[in-house]
């Protein structure tokens, strides 16, 4: 499961969905696989504003990446004069494309519950008293 | 006619198979006039990459195509492609059907994110989603198939198991509409301020009442047919509504 899917996703059960402590989940034990993607800036460019930078700092930092700067970068930065891509959006686009929790967990921080993720796929599907 | 996905490497024992529904659902997605409403509603590049999120994918056909071919159906390649199902045979071919779909096309390619096994849009933050697509279980049925659990996925009865998933692809319930009636209350959480749905119904989920009850719903919503297939007796068979925000 790539990191970028973290900033769309929340606990599946109801009594979390109002509880700001659901957002984002919170990857344990995660198997990292790094799997190359062709760069396509003006996907990174238009998908920043939507992406919460607070919640991606946090993700990979329970991830133990590197740090990421204490605020977005500006997508001004993200080509050089030659029109080629600068680092900041080769970084960008290496952890929001490129990074893959293959197994895993996923943790509520309002309900605590666990979702496995498996072969790159993650389980969201409930026992139905939990629904 | 923009190539259909290859599907080759899904097990249809246990996956739906696409058949006219999901036929339909390509073919309504790049007709002239949807390609023509999704670039005009989606301008690019002055607004934000829309996420796109299809329930219920099955073989994941609906979704590789509409990924495969977002530059044409959207008007732009920085589109993003989530989607989920219950059936967790059917999400991880489903992601292998996109990736291939995907990797097929020049780029600038189309960002397919993942599929998650899930109950139809639970883990989804709500806001986020701008076009969802959902051609769901719609035959009417006695009962609503419960989903299987991690047990009856590994169950040895692999016969057994297979027709409980193949149900769960097709049963729909009371008017063929339990499961659709679900995912259709939570669509005002789900879609984001410019969002749209295109959901497939049949005739027996009396899609004109659907569409009534809809446009009824607070905040002016719009629903609208955008495709249908198989006229029987002056009545169209399936039919794609598009809901949205007026
Ligand atoms: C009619 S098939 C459509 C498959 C594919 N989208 C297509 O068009 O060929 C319905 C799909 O919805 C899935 N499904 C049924 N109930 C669901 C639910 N509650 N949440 C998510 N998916 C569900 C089934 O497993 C099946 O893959
Ligand atoms: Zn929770």
């Amino acid at each position: 499961m790539k990191l970028l899917t973290l900033n769309f996703l929340t606990c599946a059960r109801k009594t979390c969905k109002t509880n700001p402590a659901a957002f984002p989940l919170h990857p344990r034990e995660a198997e990292l696989e790094q799997i190359e993607a062709e760069i396509n800036p003006l996907l990174i460019q238009n998908l920043l504003p939507r992406i919460n930078w607070e919640v991606l700092k946090t993700i990979s930092q329970e991830l133990g990446l590197p740090s990421l700067p204490e605020s977005a970068p500006d997508s001004e930065d993200f080509m050089t004069e030659e029109g080629e891509p600068t680092q900041t959006l080769k970084d960008l686009h290496t952890l929001l494309m490129e990074m893959n929790v293959q197994n895993g967990k996923l943790v509520c921080g309002s309900c605590e519950h666990e979702y496995a993720i498996k072969e790159g796929i993650a389980n969201f599907l409930l026992p139905s008293h939990m629904v | 006619m923009l190539p259909t996905p290859s599907t080759t490497h899904v097990s249809f024992d246990a996956i739906y198979e696409p058949a006219e529904d999901s036929y339909l659902l390509l073919d309504t997605l790049s007709s002239a006039s949807e390609t023509a409403f999704l670039a005009s509603h989606f301008p690019s590049p002055s607004t934000p990459s829309p996420l796109v999120l299809e329930v219920g994918v099955g073989s994941g056909v609906v979704l590789a195509f509409a990924a495969a071919n977002a530059q044409t159906i959207f008007g732009r390649a920085d589109v993003a492609f989530l989607g989920t199902d219950v059936n967790a045979l059917a999400a991880r071919a489903a992601a292998q059907t996109v990736r291939g779909a995907v990797a097929e096309q020049a780029e600038p390619r189309a960002a397919f994110l993942d599929v998650v096994e899930g109950d139809l849009t639970s883990c989804v933050k709500d806001g986020e989603v701008d076009v969802l697509v959902f051609n769901p279980p719609y035959v009417p049925t006695e009962t609503l198939p419960a989903p299987l659990d991690a047990e009856a996925m590994a169950s040895p009865e692999v016969f057994e198991r297979d027709s409980k998933l193949l149900e769960l692809s097709y049963a729909g319930g009371e008017d063929g509409m339990e499961t659709t009636d679900r995912l259709l209350e939570r669509l005002p959480g789900v879609l984001s301020a410019r969002g749209v749905a295109y959901v497939l119904l049949c005739a027996q989920n009396k899609p004109e009442a659907v569409k009534e009850r809809i446009r009824a719903w607070p905040a002016g919503w719009c629903a609208e047919t955008v495709g249908s297939s198989g006229k029987k007796a002056g009545w169209e068979k399936l039919v794609i509504v598009r809901i949205w925000r007026g």
